[in-house]
């Protein structure tokens, strides 16, 4: 994974030099023509099914123009349980926003403490020497191949003592440090951060922590936020181990909240699409703002070779 | 690793060996400990600051072990005992009685026959696609090519709860899109919900929805770390678009591929909310949609069979390694046959 990526301009230079890739066949365009619009077309009919009412929906053929039902759906939605209060109980919402301010919340903490705590673990297994590094460094990779649902009993009954099932804390705390976090910052530390600066700041006499603060974190800045989203997005996706720790309507998250939809009636599905819609619509905005951020960090993290 | 070597050495061997991939040997550091050492003491050139490392690396470490080995650990405790559902406090040891039950269990093991089913619906024609649109992706001529690679990623980042929910409306039988389309050229409808070999397509194709664009991109990062050499010799040697592909590309993409399928693997065991929404915790009618994460949740949270659960979680722990054992050793014989 040290392999440096060839960004496309090189590629591109390169490519026009030797004139082997000036053949590009409409069908390529057909081809990714067609999986963007399969890409989007699921988004486009959660809005259709969400917008039309059900009636509409069980119609043959199906209608796919937007009705003009969404906002009946979406007060439909935050009907089905009652209203609940924040901020010191001085303001009052609904409680499908109660639950995306909720999942926020948790997405943030979650990512936050995440990146600073496989930042530090990171530095430490790629630029600082100690006994028994190796060793960790291959426990850290093994336990990546465990399937998390292993401890999912065990963390429930862990929880349960603890006293934190129906709380916020039995999703965040958990969850604050990652193993794929740290592989992902050591790979990155490794591959970014130049010993030469490393010696000059030791120079300087700076002591480790002020190196790893001053001199490390900002040059890892862009990976660390890529990490942070998408520890943000799984934690917003996260739908098993929230069902089975969440109880009451005011600590539910953006999950929870679309599977009480599916619960309360007889399948409606304006009413899930709506939902599911409601919940889905703060990443398409975050993905509208970071988007190339994210293919350039799920391409920085592909392994090469 | 230079565990017996002076840090003198070190210097040597790094002043000899430059710059690229040499973090453990690079140029002497500062990092080092100014005094001189025993050699079986230092472990490398940045010794000093091994008393740093345990403290950077402490946070991870200490979470890690209360929220996730000894979870772990504790599952094997939990499945060699009988717990009360309604007071957790009275558990019964029962050795391997979880083991032997699960093993005579037919719902086990149509829950791995449902797992693998799906995993290979969903993996397989994945990889092709993906390799496929990251040949596309790929070239540089192609116009628009940030815009086309955000877009594959966008479905990603949806829910695989919103997935479920969206496609299980488009794969209705009376009334989805799918049939509706499938209808029109003059096909019956299919079931997708009560028929086993349809549900699993019907499940495939959520995955495959979900994953194909970002495993693209992967494919994508590493076809573009291809060294051009070996495209250009190919072209001079005169070999065809499919030669250059099968004997360049492809060779090159071992790696990853490999890392696809051992991913793929460990995903492909974790489905759960696909079936989820489908066919509910027990998995359908005919339990055609009970995966092993399913059956996992349905015993250990619907029948509050703790134990049982625990016991169903090592033995996907097993199959997990099992997998990637037989993934690594394809892999070092395709390698040696190589060389």
């Amino acid at each position: 994974m040290t392999q440096l990526l060839e960004t496309p301009e090189v590629a591109k230079v390169k490519g026009r030099k030797h004139g082997r890739w000036q053949k590009m066949s409409p069908l390529s365009y057909i081809t990714l023509g067609l999986v963007g619009f399969l890409s989007l077309f699921p988004f486009y009919w959660m809005f259709i099914v969400a917008s039309n009412g059900s009636d509409e929906i069980s119609k043959i053929p199906p209608s796919i123009v937007p009705g003009d039902n969404f906002l009946k759906v979406v007060a439909d939605v935050n009907s089905i349980l009652p209203q609940t209060k924040i901020l010191f109980d001085l303001v009052t919402i609904d409680w499908f926003y109660k639950a995306l301010l909720n999942t926020f919340f948790v997405g943030f903490c979650i990512a936050f403490v995440q990146v600073l705590t496989s930042a530090l673990a990171g530095f430490a297994f790629a630029k600082l020497n100690f006994r028994g590094r190796r060793f960790m460094i291959l426990f850290i990779i093994g336990t990546m191949m465990l399937p998390s649902q292993l401890g999912l009993v065990p963390m429930f009954i862990l929880m349960s003592r603890l006293g934190w099932v129906d709380s916020l804390k039995a999703l965040i705390i958990p969850a604050l440090v990652s193993a794929f976090g740290v592989f992902w910052m050591r790979q990155v530390i490794d591959a970014q951060v130049p010993n030469e600066l490393l010696e000059a700041a030791s120079i300087d006499r700076a002591s480790v922590l002020r190196v790893f603060w001053s001199v490390v974190m900002p040059i890892i800045r862009p990976s660390g936020f890529v990490l942070g989203l998408f520890s943000f997005l799984a934690t917003w996706n996260d739908f098993l181990w929230p069902t089975l720790v969440l109880q009451s309507p005011d600590n539910f998250t953006a999950q929870v909240a679309v599977t009480q939809l599916n619960a309360s009636y007889v399948l409606n599905y304006s009413l899930n699409m709506g939902g599911a819609l409601m919940a889905t619509a703060p990443l398409l905005l975050l993905f509208v703002l970071v988007g190339r951020r994210l293919v350039q960090g799920v391409m920085d993290g592909a392994v090469k070779g | 690793m230079q565990l017996e070597q002076s840090p003198i050495d070190a210097v040597d061997s790094a002043q000899s060996a430059p710059a690229k991939g040499g973090r453990r040997n690079a140029a002497p550091s500062p990092w080092r400990t100014p005094k001189p050492q025993k050699p079986v003491a230092v472990t490398g050139i940045h010794s000093l600051n091994g008393r740093w490392a345990y403290l950077f690396t402490s946070p991870f470490f200490i979470m890690f072990t209360i929220f996730g080995l000894i979870p772990v650990v504790y599952s094997v405790y939990i499945a060699f005992y009988q717990w009360d559902p309604l007071d957790p406090s009275m558990q019964t040891f029962v050795g391997l009685d979880n083991f032997k039950f699960l093993i005579e269990d037919s719902n086990f093991w149509n829950a791995v026959r449902n797992t693998f089913s799906i995993w290979a619906f969903s993996t397989l024609p994945q990889m092709a696609l993906a390799i496929g649109l990251a040949s596309i992706l790929r070239n540089p001529i192609l116009r628009g090519a940030t815009v086309w690679r955000t877009l594959l990623l966008i479905p990603n980042i949806t829910s695989v709860l919103a997935v479920a929910l969206v496609f299980g409306q488009l794969f209705g039988r009376d009334y989805g899109m799918i049939n509706y389309v499938i209808g029109l050229f003059g096909f019956d409808h299919i079931d997708f919900v009560e028929d086993t070999i349809p549900g699993h397509i019907a499940i495939a194709t959520m995955i495959t929805w979900r994953w194909v664009g970002y495993n693209s991109l992967i494919f994508l990062a590493a076809m573009l770390a291809i060294p051009q050499e070996l495209f250009e010799s190919a072209a001079i040697d005169g070999a065809s678009k499919w030669q250059t592909f099968r004997y360049v590309t492809l060779p090159q993409l071992k790696n990853t591929i490999t890392f696809f399928l051992i991913v793929g693997t460990i995903g492909g065991l974790q489905v759960f909310a696909e079936p989820l929404i489908l066919g509910g915790a027990g998995g359908g009618a005919n339990r055609q949609f009970s995966t092993l994460t399913l059956f996992l949740f349905e015993q250990a949270f619907i029948n509050v069979n703790w134990g049982y659960g625990a016991a169903v979680g090592i033995a996907i722990t097993i199959i997990v390694l099992i997998i990637s054992a037989i993934n690594f050793m394809i892999t070092r014989r395709i390698a040696s046959s190589d060389n």
